[in-house]
C-alpha cells in the first residue's frame, strides 16, 4: 500500500511537470491552432539555460531560473514571429511543418560543440535531496517543490486568464482572430504575449525537469514534450483545465505502468490510453463534441 | 484497344530514366554509396505515394506511417531470413507478405482511428507508431530472431535496383490508376469536404478505409524492399521521426500531387546524403542545422508545396470528358 501511494507521489511530481509543458502545447492550439512541435525544445533550451546560469556562471539559483524563463519567452516569440507568423493565413499543415523544422533547428544547434554541444551533462543539485517520512510514505523536498511551484503557476495563469486584460484578450483571439480584431485587440500582440507565457512555463518545467532527473542533453525534449502534447489531447486541446488534468492521468498511467507492469512498456500503455479515450470522447475528456454543420 | 499516344509517355519517361542510370553504372560513374542512396531514394517514393493516398488526395492526417514501414519490414525481412535461402520467389513472397501483413493492421486500426478528425487522428496514428515502435523494441521476448532493441540483420540482401526501380514503376502506374478512377475520385471529395462528400452519396467510411489501406501496404512493401537492401533492420529506424520525413515529403512536394511527392522523395534523400558529402569532416555537425534551415525557409516560401497539387502531363490520363452521343449539359440558371 505504501508503495502504490509513493508511486501515485511520483507520478503527481511527473504529472504536474507534464501539465507544465502542456499548458504552452493547449494555449497556442487554443489561440492558433497549431500543434507547436517545436515547444519540447524550448523545454530543452530551459532546462540547459538554467543548467548554465546555475552551475557555469555562477549565478544564484532565482536568478539563473529568472534568466531562462525569461531568454526562453523571447526565444518563443522569435520563433513565433520568424517561423508561425508568415504562415498564418497559409494551410495549417505549413505551419506545422515548419514547427517541425524549428523542432530539428533548436536540436541540431543545440547540439554544437559552441553552443550546448551533443554530449549528456549531469546537472548538480544546488540543495540536498532530503527525505521526509510521513505517516510511513516518503516525501522528497523535490516532490514538494514541484507541486508548490506548479501549484502557484497554475493558480497565476488562472488569474492571468481570468482577471486581467490581456487575459480577456486571449480568450477573444481563441474564439475569433477577425471579431477580435475588429474589437481593437491586437492580434499580433495576443499571439506573441501567449508565446513568451507558454515558453516561459516551458523553461521552469525545463529545470524543475532537471532537477528531478538531473542528467540534460539537446535531446531530451522530444518525449516529454510528446507526453505532454498528448496530455492536451487526452484532456481537450485548446481547454486549460484539460490540459491539468491529462498531465496528471498521464503522469500516474506512466509511473503505475513503470511499477507494475514494466518500464519499457511504459509509452505504449500511456499511448493506447489516449487512443482508446479519443475513441469514446473523440475530442478528449473536457473537449466539447460540436455537432458539425453545413 | 487503341492505345493513345499520351499513354506511352509514362513508360518511355521511365524506360529513358532506366537507361540512363544503367549507362551510368556500366561507365562507372556510380558508386556503391550512391546507388545505395538513390536505391533508398525509390524505396522512399513508394512509402511516399502511400501517404500520398492518405493525406494528399484523402485528407486523412496520419503520424504513424513509418509503423507501417516497420511492419512490412520486420515482416519481409524476417520471414526471408527464416525460410528464404537466397531464393528469389521467396523473396517475392516475403514482400507480398510484408505488403498484406501492414494492409491487414491498417484495416484493424484504421475501422476505429479513421472516425477521428483532423490533428487528433494524427495524434492517434502518432500514438499507434510509437506502440508499434515500443513493440518492436521488446520484440526479441515473443520472438528472439526479431532481436528487439539490439536490431536484426541476416536477412539476404536480394532487392537490387532493377527489381526495386521495377516495382517504383508498378507503384506508380497503380497510384495514377487509383486516382484517376472512380475510387480516387470519391477519395478526392473527402479531403475537399467529407460532409458534402457524404450528403452526394459517397460512402465516406469504405474509401477513407480503402485509401488508408492501400497507402499503407504501400508503406509495407516499401520497407519489405528496405529490409532486403539494407542488412540492419532497428525498430529506431521506424520510430515518429521517420513517420514525420514521409509527412515532410508528401507536403513539401505538394498535397495532391504525385508528381510532387516522388521528386521531392528522391531529392529529399539525395539532399540528406548530399550535405554529409558538400559539408565534409570539419562541418558535418552542421548538417541537421542546415537541413532543418531549409525545411523551414522552403515551407515558407511555398507553404502550398513545391509543385502545389500540379502533376506532369505524362502522369494524367486521357480521359473521355463526356460520354459519347451525349451533350454535355450547362446549367443555365433557375426557371430555364
Amino acid at each position: 500500500m505504501e508503495y502504490f501511494l509513493e508511486q501515485v507521489l511520483n507520478g503527481l511530481q511527473l504529472g504536474l511537470m507534464y501539465a507544465l509543458i502542456a499548458l504552452g502545447y493547449t494555449m497556442v492550439y487554443g489561440i492558433i491552432q497549431l500543434i507547436n512541435f517545436a515547444h519540447g525544445d524550448v523545454f530543452m533550451v530551459g532546462a540547459f539555460l538554467g543548467y548554465f546560469g546555475f552551475a557555469v556562471w555562477g549565478l544564484p539559483l532565482p536568478a539563473a531560473i529568472l534568466l531562462a524563463m525569461v531568454a526562453c519567452a523571447a526565444l518563443g516569440v522569435t520563433i513565433e514571429r520568424v517561423a508561425y507568423r508568415p504562415l498564418r493565413y497559409a494551410p495549417k499543415i505549413a505551419a506545422l511543418i515548419s514547427a517541425i523544422g524549428v523542432s530539428l533547428f533548436l536540436e541540431y544547434f543545440s547540439s554544437l560543440k559552441f553552443v550546448f554541444g551533443p554530449n549528456y551533462r549531469v546537472v548538480p543539485r544546488p540543495f540536498a535531496e532530503v527525505n521526509w517520512k510521513i505517516a510511513g510514505l516518503t516525501v522528497t523536498n523535490i516532490q514538494v517543490i514541484v507541486f508548490v511551484v506548479v501549484v502557484a503557476m497554475l493558480v497565476l495563469l488562472q488569474f492571468l486568464i481570468y482577471r486581467t486584460k490581456i487575459g480577456m484578450a486571449m480568450r477573444t483571439v481563441a474564439v475569433d482572430h477577425n471579431a477580435a480584431r475588429l474589437m481593437g485587440v491586437n492580434v499580433d500582440n495576443v499571439i506573441s504575449f501567449t508565446f513568451a507565457i507558454g515558453s516561459a512555463f516551458a523553461a521552469l518545467g525545463g529545470i524543475l525537469y532537471a532537477l528531478a532527473y538531473p542528467q540534460i542533453h539537446p535531446f531530451m525534449g522530444i518525449m516529454p514534450g510528446l507526453k505532454a502534447f498528448t496530455a492536451a489531447v487526452l484532456g481537450g486541446i485548446g481547454i486549460i483545465p484539460g490540459a491539468v488534468l491529462g498531465a496528471l492521468i498521464m503522469g500516474q498511467v506512466e509511473t503505475l505502468t513503470a511499477a507494475y507492469v514494466s518500464s519499457q512498456l511504459r509509452d505504449a500503455i500511456a499511448f493506447a490510453i489516449l487512443i482508446l479515450v479519443l475513441l469514446f470522447r473523440p475530442k478528449g475528456l473536457l473537449g466539447r463534441t460540436e455537432t458539425e454543420k453545413v | 484497344m487503341k492505345v493513345s499516344r499520351q499513354a506511352l509517355w509514362l513508360p518511355i519517361g521511365a524506360l529513358a530514366f532506366y537507361a540512363a542510370i544503367k549507362l551510368l553504372q556500366f561507365g562507372g560513374m556510380i558508386s556503391k554509396y550512391w546507388q545505395l542512396v538513390l536505391d533508398q531514394g525509390l524505396i522512399m517514393v513508394i512509402g511516399a505515394l502511400g501517404l500520398s493516398i492518405i493525406y494528399g488526395f484523402t485528407g486523412q492526417f496520419s503520424l504513424g506511417h513509418a509503423a507501417f514501414y516497420g511492419l512490412g519490414a520486420y515482416t519481409a525481412g524476417a520471414l526471408d531470413k527464416l525460410y528464404g535461402q537466397g531464393n528469389p520467389a521467396f523473396f517475392l513472397l516475403s514482400l507480398l507478405a510484408g505488403t498484406l501483413l501492414a494492409g491487414i493492421v491498417a484495416m484493424l486500426i484504421g475501422l476505429p482511428v479513421l472516425r477521428l478528425r483532423s490533428d487528433y487522428l494524427g495524434i492517434a496514428t502518432l500514438g499507434f507508431g510509437i506502440i508499434i515502435k515500443v513493440g518492436l523494441d521488446n520484440s526479441n521476448k515473443l520472438i528472439p530472431m526479431l532481436g528487439g532493441a539490439t536490431g536484426m540483420s541476416g536477412t539476404p540482401q536480394l532487392a537490387k535496383f532493377d527489381l526495386i526501380f521495377l516495382l517504383t514503376f508498378i507503384c506508380i502506374i497503380l497510384v495514377r490508376n487509383f486516382i484517376f478512377s472512380t475510387y480516387g475520385r470519391a477519395c478526392t471529395s473527402i479531403r475537399e469536404d467529407e460532409i458534402a462528400a457524404d450528403v452526394m452519396g459517397i460512402n465516406t467510411t469504405r474509401y477513407k478505409s480503402m485509401a488508408f489501406i492501400l497507402g499503407c501496404s504501400l508503406a509495407g512493401l516499401a520497407g519489405g524492399i528496405y529490409a532486403h537492401r539494407y542488412p540492419f533492420l532497428h525498430p529506431s529506424n521506424f520510430d515518429f521521426l521517420k513517420s514525420f520525413d514521409f509527412l515532410l515529403i508528401v507536403v513539401l512536394g505538394g498535397l495532391g500531387s504525385m508528381t510532387g511527392t516522388i521528386i521531392t522523395a528522391i531529392a529529399w534523400v539525395f539532399l540528406l546524403e548530399g550535405l554529409r558529402f558538400v559539408l565534409g569532416q570539419s562541418f558535418i555537425d552542421w548538417r541537421g542545422v542546415i537541413y532543418a534551415l531549409i525545411l523551414i525557409v522552403t515551407i515558407i516560401l511555398r507553404p502550398q508545396g513545391i509543385f502545389g497539387g500540379k502533376e506532369l502531363s505524362i502522369l494524367v490520363p486521357k480521359l473521355p470528358l463526356k460520354a459519347p452521343g451525349k451533350e454535355q449539359q450547362t446549367y443555365a440558371g433557375p426557371g430555364s
